[in-house]
């Protein structure tokens, strides 16, 4: 198991340090901190090395460590046993959310100013390097910055955090309240897609989340519904007529795989594919997906690049946008890469604004808002400086940002049910608010 | 100016906020007095900042153990975050003040009574965490009680708590009975009490191998499964880590549990996914095949896998390289999803990689053209170490998928085209590795090579070159002059292409010798008489001695027809793949190495196995059964005595592999330079400095795929941990799948008088593909017995230990022990009488003993041995007729469907059967593992006792071995 947690900032001083097993350091050295063995060992071969990381577990005298970086920070973890790497990377990505919660930024800064917080959590999330219970709703109903004085609380409220924090729901309290019961619920999608020059589609993917915010009284149980098109084929198959089902086949979607949050029950989902929880209270997220079949690209780009002799480079780009006419997209960039020995650039435009980033090595065109069906173009003129450098120019692939208000794998959201029979409040005194978001994640063409 | 002053007025406003940063300033002499009154103060608060700055001069590494007794001092405390902080410093400094710790020790036994349970907790958990003799004893009662607490929250706590006590006092916790209250627990009805139990039981489990304290059974699993579906992910983890160690009954038992696994998948939690894989994987070892669950499941691993590559890149890297393993031991899985391997720009560079070899392991003749297109892609960009693996990695689809190679050869040229240096230096080695797959088929690509000869500066590449020019020498007008050019530095080049420059020279001598002489006169004085290096000099040697004496065999042995390589070079040992399979999601898996060779102490040294399908005898019994007595039963002839062994070296090492005027009769063969197992016993393994297979070992890259020991182990991350490396392979003997191969009962090898208290007794197998020499040793003398080694001498078709013998040392006196050592065929070759004949010398601490034993040709069939039926009618007319040998094999009671069946498990394929008069004519083939082929035609006269056997094959000799194979096999 973990054997040690250590927390570094850029110049690789220790901020934080907890040892829970002996092994990780040297026994021998009589003097207290004797741990330092292995914090120093981490500091020089991994945070002072010149080249960059080769891999993020680094294996030292026998000693792994594995790290994760957040802006500056360097959060490592160290064991001498063969430890479940999977579990020891999730461990520390959760140590950041459970941070991230707490005091929002990780920054030296912060983990200065809440040193005595953090170990504090630190003792509670991880027993002898077996992580427990890390959910920071449930860590903040008794670790808090203020300090706990154990007789204010009383035997109830005592018992009440231990079994949550222990319990089945340990991501959810008892004895929520809320006036109002609202439920907020966004599909934010990530649509990838690696384009060959000539339009041809190398890869495409789309992931997506299913993020909510659930401001709900009591217990409730959820139940989520989408166009899944398992589900839908299932429910068609239970006496729907073959017409029905090639009029709603079309709006389905495959799913190729998804993963939930720990308050989904997956015995469930993997039985019935239904998909039933408890939520935990405020900002989660409840799904993750995947899918490949039928995406909507919501661009295309057309790139064409012309050498013109040794000095001197054509570029011409056309973008469309592909989908409903009555839908804008947002914040649209386009990046193309210019050659290191770039001297000058001359852009013309018909929309939007475009700039010559030489810091970038790159023409950045950006363009505010942009209608369905519509196409743009830019075009350049790339000046070069003659080079003797015998290797040729690789040609970065063009990539793209936007923001479009639909999802690209074609997800919609067909019902989320709450029930809650304690009290007195059903499905329909739930206002809930459903949104879709489809964000660029890499998307790129090759020219 | 203005910004720093700004800075100022905001530093002087965060200073008057309350927080922690100021404790770390820096600190002026006298600081621990002052800490020391802080501390003593009567002021609350006082006392509080005091302790926090302790701590935090305690986590910048300074040395503040002189304030403990001020600080334990603050322990009473109701003030929960103080509270916490003391214990903080305890756990740091106890251990260098266990007197003054045991001072603490009553409000820990006081705040276990406390009635707020996170108090309780936390005492009982801090207790566990100072490791102080004295204070553990302390520790037990207060233990007890909270192992039995009300609270679950407290158990969860106790249970860690026992594996605390168990790190520091084993013999305690036994004699105290936690282990028992321990397994209680994993009845309880809080999940998380039963998840940190299980837990702290598969901890404690670990270093007791035998001790069966987790006690699986049906129950118990049941239980487990259950708080499956409740605990936290953390909790969902060490379950299935548990249950992964459980072996299922039968069959049934194991897809029950896979069922109830497989929800896991969609979990959001990698690790979980990935143990719940490693479960499945595992469990799926003993369902039939034909079950349609087992498709299903097959079906269900898929989507999860690629999931896991959309994680964070840290924990890509952990799927990738587990992947890696899975793709290996089950490449059906995923060989659809070869997209989502494609490299992305942005990914860090060790995805990059990691993508790079799944890519190559998933090329198949489907999709090849598109991983083409992407390697061509990578090739171009910066980071050096992916360009050049994009490169390897063409030339090894190239020779991985032969349809696509003419597409790689034209690929790598282009890439030379680009005159990147290193780009075009990786691209020549890997097109000699082309040229070694494919014979005569892209030399015209020479002259573009040599075209990039002066950008050679790598010696791997130029020494590839060289091999290039001295292999094609007949083709290249200007060979002589390109390898002079090379001559003028010989003493600044490396030795790699100072032995290739070498071997080149002589080649091209041997082919244009009008021309030549005088280069090969420089060269060979350069590298005896110039040259301090023994092994180029030794090669040096014998060129001379063979080109002045015998020209004609001369030819005969430097020029001989080479094998070819094989495709996978890199494919992880069989056995250790399971071993790793069984380590999925753990650094084991991450560092493609068993945890013993990383993790120190008696910790997860034991090895783990994939079970094996149980209830059905097909697979098992072939092995068993071996128990008539077959034709390949040789008496092992001992060689005797060491004193005229030491023949004469030379004429030992020039019998070429192929002619056979040369070679000595008889069977007592001298091993040829017996030195070489006092030391360097490696040295006759896949080593290049390897006299005679100089052409064979020309490069690093193509002696690993030539049968360098498969199991080397990088020697840079760890070296093994005391007999660390003994763990690659399984000493159990008798492992992986049995393949139906026929094996011979095991025969006296090196009688106990000749090996001075040694007795061996052995035998061989094949089992999926891997030949093993499969030995008992057994110590019959008085003293233990250490420092086991075992080499070959060169032998017929090269077998070659694949790597070190493993024995685990000490053999004490009349102990008896199996060792399994598997084989490869990369070893030096040499004709041997009879064929099938192997010398082997096992070396221990008292002497070396040299025995030799008949292998039954049959483990030499490897298992793509079928041939074409075409290509038989072909083969057979093609062999002359002096070539057929036919055999009789009597009192033989199968029919012909049975002998065929009997014949196939030694991978003898029936290609065709024909029935003519009430005689069954089988037509079958099998391939040797060095290519020579063998194609028989077996008659069975229905009712008649008596087979007969025609053969026909290029290489007559065979013959009588492949008799012996028949008879054995068939009369088993």
């Amino acid at each position: 198991m973990i054997g040690g947690l250590f927390i570094y900032n850029h110049k690789g001083e220790v901020l934080i340090s907890r040892v829970y097993r002996d092994d990780i350091g040297c026994l021998s050295t009589p003097y207290p901190s004797w741990e330092r063995n292995a914090v120093d060992a981490f500091r020089v071969n991994v945070i002072h090395a010149r080249q960059q990381v080769r891999s993020p577990v680094t294996n030292i005298a026998r000693t792994s460590f594995f790290h994760v970086k957040r802006s500056n920070i360097w959060l490592a973890a160290v064991t001498k046993q063969n430890v479940n790497a999977a579990m020891v990377f999730e461990f520390l990505y959760k140590m950041c959310d459970v941070m991230t919660a707490y005091f929002s930024k990780i920054s030296e800064e912060n983990i200065k100013n809440n040193f005595v917080l953090i170990y504090e959590l630190l003792d509670e999330i991880l027993d002898f390097g077996y992580p427990q219970n890390s959910e920071s709703g449930a860590l903040k109903t008794f670790i808090t910055q203020q300090g706990i004085k154990s007789q204010v609380r009383d035997k109830d409220e005592q018992s009440q955090i231990t079994s949550q924090v222990t319990g089945q729901i340990g991501w959810r309290r008892e004895g929520i309240k809320y006036r109002r019961n609202e439920l907020f619920l966004d599909v934010l999608e990530s649509v990838n897609l690696l384009m060959s020059p000539q339009g041809q589609v190398l890869s495409a993917h789309v992931s997506g989340r299913v993020v909510m915010k659930s401001y709900l009284s009591g217990m409730p149980e959820c139940k989520f519904g989408m166009n899944d098109k398992i589900v839908i084929d299932k429910q068609q198959g239970k006496g729907a007529t073959s017409d029905d089902s090639a009029k709603s086949g079309k709006q389905s979607i495959a799913i190729d795989d998804c993963t939930f949050h720990q308050c989904v029950r997956l015995s469930k989902f993997d039985s019935e594919r239904s998909i039933s929880f408890i939520p935990p209270d405020g900002d989660y997220e409840l799904m993750r997906y995947r899918t490949t079949k039928d995406i909507i690209l919501p661009f295309r780009v057309i790139p064409l690049v012309r050498e013109v002799g040794r000095t001197k480079l054509e570029v011409k780009v056309v973008i469309k946008s592909n989908f409903k006419a009555s839908l804008l997209a947002q914040k649209i960039e386009v990046r193309i890469p210019t050659p290191l020995n770039t001297s000058g650039v001359q852009v013309i435009c018909m929309k939007g604004k475009a700039k010559y980033k030489a810091s970038d090595n790159a023409i950045v065109w950006k363009i505010k808002r942009m209608a369905g069906m519509k196409e743009s173009q830019i075009s350049a003129e790339i000046e070069l400086l003659p080079t003797n450098e015998k290797k040729k120019w690789t040609r970065p692939p063009i990539s793209m940002n936007f923001e479009v208000p639909f999802a690209p794998s074609g997800l919609k959201v067909r019902y989320l049910k709450v029930f809650e029979s304690k009290l007195n409040y059903s499905d329909h005194d739930v206002i809930k608010w459903v949104r879709y978001i489809g964000r660029s994640g890499i998307y790129e063409t090759r020219c | 100016m203005q910004e720093w002053a700004n800075q100022l007025c905001e530093n002087r406003q965060f200073g008057s906020k309350m927080t922690d940063s100021k404790y770390f300033t820096t600190t002026k002499k006298g600081e621990i007095f002052e800490l020391k009154a802080e501390l003593n103060s009567d002021k609350k608060e006082k006392k509080k900042e005091a302790v926090k700055k302790v701590i935090a001069s305690m986590t910048v590494g300074k040395d503040v153990s002189a304030l403990f007794p001020d600080v334990v001092n603050c322990m009473q405390t109701d003030n929960l975050e103080l509270k916490k902080l003391v214990y903080l410093y305890l756990m740091n400094y106890a251990k260098s003040q266990p007197d003054m710790a045991i001072m603490a020790v009553n409000t820990f036994v006081k705040d276990c009574e406390d009635p707020n349970p996170l108090i309780r907790a936390l005492a009982v958990r801090t207790m566990g965490c100072i490791r102080v003799d004295k204070i553990t004893e302390y520790l037990c009662e207060p233990l007890r009680k909270c192992l039995k607490d009300e609270d679950p929250y407290v158990r969860k706590t106790a249970a860690v708590c026992v594996a605390k006590l168990h790190d520091i006092n084993a013999q305690l916790v036994e004699d105290q009975g936690f282990l028992d209250t321990l397994k209680d627990l994993i009845s309880d009805s809080n999940p998380m009490v039963v998840a940190n139990a299980v837990a702290a039981l598969s901890e404690i489990a670990e270093s007791h191998p035998n001790s069966n304290l987790l006690d699986l059974n049906p129950q118990s699993i049941n239980k487990l499964l259950t708080a499956l579906n409740e605990c936290t992910e953390w909790g969902q983890i060490f379950i299935l880590d548990c249950l992964a160690n459980y072996t299922p009954r039968d069959d049934r038992e194991s897809q029950s549990i896979c069922e109830r696994v497989t929800p896991r998948l969609s979990h959001a939690n990698s690790a979980v996914v990935l143990s719940a894989v490693k479960v499945l994987m595992k469990f799926m070892e003993m369902l039939p095949k034909d079950l349609d669950y087992y498709g299903t499941l097959l079906k269900k691993l898929a989507p999860p896998l690629v999931t896991l590559l959309s994680a964070e890149p840290e924990l890509q890297y952990v799927a990738l390289r587990n992947i890696n393993l899975i793709v290996q031991k089950r490449p059906e899985i995923l060989k659809h999803e070869m997209k989502v391997f494609f490299v992305k720009y942005n990914d860090p560079i060790y995805v990059k990689l990691e993508k790079l070899d799944i890519m190559i392991r998933l090329a198949s003749q489907a999709n090849i053209a598109q991983v083409l297109a992407e390697l061509k892609e990578y090739a171009t960009e910066v980071d050096v170490d992916f360009v050049r693996k994009a490169v390897r990695a063409i030339g090894r689809c190239a020779i991985k998928v032969e349809q696509s190679a003419e597409r790689c050869v034209s690929t790598l040229l282009d890439l030379i085209q680009t005159k990147v240096n290193y780009v075009v230096q990786e691209a020549i080695v890997v097109i000699k590795d082309i040229f070694r797959k494919y014979p005569n088929k892209y030399e015209s690509v020479i002259a573009t090579l040599c075209e990039n000869l002066d950008s050679l500066d790598e010696p791997e590449a130029r020494a590839a070159m060289i091999w290039i020019v001295g292999e094609y020498a007949e083709r290249i007008d200007n060979a002589d002059e390109l390898l002079e050019s090379f001559l003028e530095g010989f003493h600044d080049e490396s030795t790699q292409v100072q032995l290739q420059l070498l071997t080149a020279i002589v080649k091209l001598f041997l082919k244009k010798p009008t021309e030549t002489q005088e280069l090969v006169q420089q060269v060979l004085s350069l590298a005896t008489q110039d040259s301090d290096n023994p092994d180029l000099r030794d090669r040096g040697y014998i060129y001379w001695r063979l080109l002045s004496t015998d020209p004609v065999a001369a030819k005969e042995v430097v020029l001989a027809e080479k094998p070819l390589i094989s495709e996978e070079t890199d494919l992880i040992e069989p056995t250790l793949l399971e071993e790793l399979i069984c380590h999925i999601g753990t650094l084991a898996s991450v560092y493609h190495k068993p945890p013993s060779a990383f993790v120190e102490g008696s910790r997860g040294v034991q090895h783990k196995r994939i079970p094996i399908r149980s209830g059905s005898g097909e697979s098992s019994e072939s092995q068993d059964t071996g128990g008539a007595p077959g034709a390949t039963e040789a008496p092992a002839a001992v060689i005797p005595s060491q004193g005229d062994l030491l023949g004469d070296l030379l004429n030992l090492d020039l019998t070429p592999p192929t002619s056979t005027a040369g070679a000595p009769p008889g069977p007592p063969m001298p091993m040829g330079g017996m030195d070489l197992l006092g030391g360097g016993l490696d040295s006759l393994m896949g080593d290049e400095s390897e006299p005679l297979g100089g052409d064979i070992g020309g490069s690093p890259s193509m002696g690993s795929g030539f049968g360098a020991p498969a199991a080397v182990m990088p020697s840079s991350l760890n070296a093994p941990v005391g007999g660390g490396l003994g763990d690659l392979f399984d000493l159990g003997g008798g492992v992986g799948m049995p393949m139906g191969t026929f094996v011979p009962p095991k025969t006296l090898w090196l009688p106990a008088m000749k090996g001075k208290g040694l007795e061996i007794m052995g035998t061989f197998a094949r089992r999926a593909g891997v030949i093993q020499m499969e030995m008992t040793l057994t110590n019959k003398a008085m003293s233990v017995m250490t420092d086991f080694a075992i080499q070959f001498n060169r032998n017929s078709f090269g077998l070659a230990p694949a790597g070190p013998l493993q024995v685990p040392t000490p053999l004490s006196p009349n102990q008896t022990i199996d060792v399994s050592l598997p084989l490869n065929n990369g070893g030096p070759v040499m004709k041997m009488e009879p064929l099938n004949n192997l010398q082997v010398a096992v070396k221990n601490n008292i002497d070396v003993f040299y025995f030799s034993c008949q292998y039954p040709i049959s483990m030499l069939f490897v298992e793509d041995g079928k041939m074409d039926r075409q290509v038989f009618l072909a083969t057979w007319k093609d062999i002359p007729n002096e070539n057929e040998a036919q055999f009789q094999i009597n009192d033989c009671h199968l029919n012909s469907d049975a002998a065929s069946n009997k014949l196939q498990g030694s991978n003898v394929f029936t290609i065709a059967k024909r029935t003519v008069e009430g005689q069954d004519m089988l037509y079958q083939s099998m391939k040797l593992t060095n290519g020579i082929c063998v194609l028989t035609e077996l008659r069975v006269q229905t009712g008649s006792p008596t087979y007969t056997v025609s053969l026909k094959c290029r290489a007559a000799e065979v013959s009588q071995c492949v008799f012996q194979c028949y008879e054995a096999a068939l009369k088993n």
